[in-house]
């Protein structure tokens, strides 16, 4: 921690013994298999956090290697800036550890911390001016002021503001403040540079441009970055490791390309660019069933019959005329241009509702055939196929669950007070306009288009989750009421 | 009657002529006086003797002086006691601030000449002698929370990224407070001492309860020269001085935080 750390080449990511690391002999390594653990520069391990009853982030593990461009992709609210502020000390975990070069950072406060961070809106001091704002750190360190005067002018020139030393940090534009702020930042020549969202306030041609010479620092500088955003595009562009996470919790750890080609589940499938989200069943080895047709695929390892989630992204669907040989066919609703490329809704002869990109218009009403590729279906788990609620028998004729009294078919097997297990399928429960007319009221939190239905994701208001299937429009955040079908829900003894 | 064109329709702008009518009457027209009187002797004479007085007669001189004096400790004690108090109510919880806030404005809920009244109570009740140090104490008691409530505003205005980003930067906590706050907490402070020096250079009762009459501070000089019908032009004269230093210092103020907003407590 005390050591000076000057900008560690990348290519010593590779060799940390090379980069000067004492291999701390008051740390054993605290499990077996982690031999390579040294050339993780950050350890994020098994980290937990809430504000109140709020469980923010939720068991999450992160390894970072040194030099390395790591991105946390989320939606708001999915406990990413949090995450940042716990690296960056400004936060306490509540449970798990942090670890920096193989030392837990847990209790050293931010002010100690070999990390810096660019903050979303600047945060630049309004009383100092460009000079002074870089100087920063280094005048805390009571570094000589010829020292902080080379520096400056050093990372001046690296952010491309040589020559801005005097002026007012308020009367530069965001895109010259956010140069500021990351000048501010590297002058201390941190081990790890922490960006919360620096581009957010700029605007697209600007973000563009920025995006661009942060990777070129980056490469340059040879630090490592973590960099927090919700864009996604954002995050393809720059990361060599993407993180995406969801209500605190990580989805998927992976390559850009990793996770556009092959996301784990839905979420990250629709999150991460365009997608066609389809129900299927693995009929066997190579051969998965959806859209009511057999197609043949790459993935392997499912049981027979196996329910799945199925992944085609929309320029990953040929498009072309009528042909009665074709695998699927149908009619064109809706025709857009987007630029590069057309992007038309291709509505097939059983109903299903496919997003199809390509060069070439087809116009609305057109007919049309789709071909899908085996290698261009993206096959994946479903993390659940039913709703599984855990409740006791209150009669033989209710059952309650998630703390509501239900109504069930009569079941004069299981005792009243005994533990049970209700399974409720997915399009086995209805949604009602107001919270009063179900058994639990709740609000839709997250909502997946299947081709042919939505599959709706409600947080009750005691704060569990259910999934439903349905054919009506709801809209993120809508109040629900939940009704359940007494003859739909399927008892078993817990 | 006729009603003139501009009063004609119930134009928002003329909302503001009882208040303008108010600033005529006893703003504008008592400001007028006062520069007239000072000029002129109780015969009506142009004359300029008020101010030669002024600065010839130590007595008066010294009073003024003495009065800048009381003030200015009284101010720097206001910003001593008022600063911590401000930072840790501005890193309270709302709830629990909001309750202290309360109480440090209670006192002003009492005329302060009860208040004066009531401290000369305490001081005889502790046996403390009254006089320069229970005037201190009561100027201070007096003008405190006009001392705390820019403080405070300017302190909870500070946006929390700029602490983070001093403490990410390597900022302990002394070096966040006079790196940072303070800097950032300036216009408070100074709209503070506005708030503080100003009246207590010219107070004359509180000076009077609190010292027996024994220190008079450039208020009760005023006071007593208005009262007695020949010296009113002196007494003026004094005020118009009073003025004059009144409005440099604002000027001042005003120099220093043209660049950051304006900004006062109430």
């Amino acid at each position: 921690m005390a050591e000076s750390n000057p900008f560690v080449p990348l290519g010593a990511a590779d060799n940390p013994a090379a980069a000067g690391h004492p291999v701390a002999a008051d740390n054993p390594a605290p499990v077996a298999g982690e031999s390579n653990k040294e050339t993780y520069i950050i350890q994020v391990r098994n980290i937990s956090k809430s504000f109140g009853n709020k469980n923010v982030l939720n068991n999450v593990s992160l390894f970072i290697k040194k030099g390395e461009f790591v991105t946390i992709l989320g939606p708001s609210g999915c406990g990413k800036t949090t995450l940042l502020k716990l690296l960056a000390g400004f936060h306490l975990a509540d449970q798990g550890e942090i670890i920096l070069d193989g030392k837990c950072i847990n209790n050293i406060p931010p002010h100690q911390r070999p990390m810096n961070t660019v903050f979303q809106r600047y945060a630049l001091f309004p009383h100092l001016n460009v000079y002074e704002n870089i100087a920063f750190g280094l005048k805390l360190k009571k570094t000589p002021e010829d020292t902080i005067e080379k520096e400056v002018k050093r990372v001046l020139k690296i952010v491309g503001l040589t020559d801005y030393e005097e002026r007012d940090v308020n009367s530069l534009s965001g895109g010259q403040q956010q140069r500021v702020a990351i000048a501010r930042a590297i002058i201390n020549k941190p081990k790890v540079l922490l960006l919360d969202e620096p581009l957010a306030a700029l605007d697209l041609k600007m973000r563009k441009d920025m995006q661009l010479e942060l990777k070129q620092m980056h490469k340059d500088l040879g630090i490592t970055f973590i960099y927090v955003t919700h864009d996604q595009e954002e995050a393809l562009t720059l990361s060599d490791t993407i993180v995406v996470m969801r209500d605190g919790v990580v989805q998927q750890i992976g390559t850009p390309v990793d996770i556009y080609n092959e996301p784990v589940n839905p979420f990250v499938a629709d999150f991460i660019g365009e997608s066609n989200i389809l129900n299927g069943i693995m009929k066997k080895d190579k051969l998965v069933s959806f859209m009511g047709r057999d197609f043949d695929c790459v993935d392997v390892g499912f049981a027979e019959n196996e329910q799945v989630d199925v992944v085609i992204r929309p320029e990953d669907i040929y498009i072309m005329n009528r042909n009665d040989n074709a695998m699927i066919n149908g009619r064109v609703t809706s025709c857009i241009f987007k630029g590069v490329h057309y992007e038309m809704a291709v509505e097939t002869e059983n109903g299903y509702e496919l997003l199809v990109q390509d060069y070439n218009a087809f116009e609305t009403g057109s007919e049309v055939s789709l071909i899908v590729k085996p290698f261009d279906i993206q096959v994946m788990k479903k993390p659940i196929v039913s709703n599984v609620i855990e409740g006791q028998m209150l009669s033989s004729t209710s059952v309650e669950l998630f703390g509501a009294a239900v109504e069930c078919k009569e079941n004069n097997d299981i005792e009243p007070g005994t533990a049970i297990r209700a399974t409720i399928g997915f399009d086995e429960i209805e949604l009602m306009d107001y919270k009063e007319d179900g058994a639990l009221g709740g609000e839709i939190t997250f909502i997946l288009y299947k081709g042919d239905h939505y599959h709706l994701t409600v947080t009750t208001d005691n704060g569990n989750i259910l999934y439903v299937d349905t054919t009506e429009v709801w809209d993120d955040g809508d109040n629900v009421g939940i009704k359940f079908y007494p003859d739909k829900i399927k008892i078993e003894k817990a | 009657m006729k009603i003139p064109f501009s009063l004609r329709k119930n134009k928002r702008s003329n909302w503001v002529l009882p208040y303008m009518f108010f600033l005529l009457v006893f703003v504008v027209a008592p400001l007028v006086l006062i520069g007239l009187y000072s000029f002129f002797d109780y015969n009506g004479n142009f004359t300029l003797k008020h101010f030669v007085k002024f600065f010839t007669q130590t007595e008066i001189l010294n009073t003024f002086i003495y009065s800048i004096v009381v003030a200015s400790v009284v101010t720097c004690i206001c910003i001593l006691i008022a600063y911590p108090a401000a930072f840790f109510l501005s890193r309270m919880n709302v709830s629990k601030s909001r309750i202290l806030i309360m109480l440090f404005v209670l006192p002003m809920f009492v005329n302060v000449l009860i208040r004066s009244l009531a401290t000369v109570a305490l001081f005889d009740f502790l046996h403390l002698q009254l006089g320069e140090g229970a005037l201190l104490f009561g100027l201070t008691y007096d003008f405190l929370p006009f001392m705390i409530f820019p403080i405070y505003n300017s302190i909870v205005k500070i946006d929390p990224a700029l602490i983070e980003a001093a403490q990410d930067l390597g900022a302990t906590i002394s070096q966040l407070i006079s790196r940072v706050i303070l800097p950032l907490s300036v216009p408070g402070i100074t709209s503070g001492i506005m708030m503080v020096f100003l009246p207590a250079i010219s107070t004359f009762a509180i000076s009077e309860i609190l010292t027996l009459n024994n220190k008079r501070l450039f208020g009760s000089i005023i006071q007593e020269n208005i009262m007695i019908t020949d010296k009113m032009n002196f007494g003026a004269a004094l005020s118009l001085i009073m003025l004059i230093i009144i409005y440099l210092s604002l000027m001042i103020e005003r120099k220093k935080g043209s660049q950051e907003e304006q900004e006062t407590g109430f």
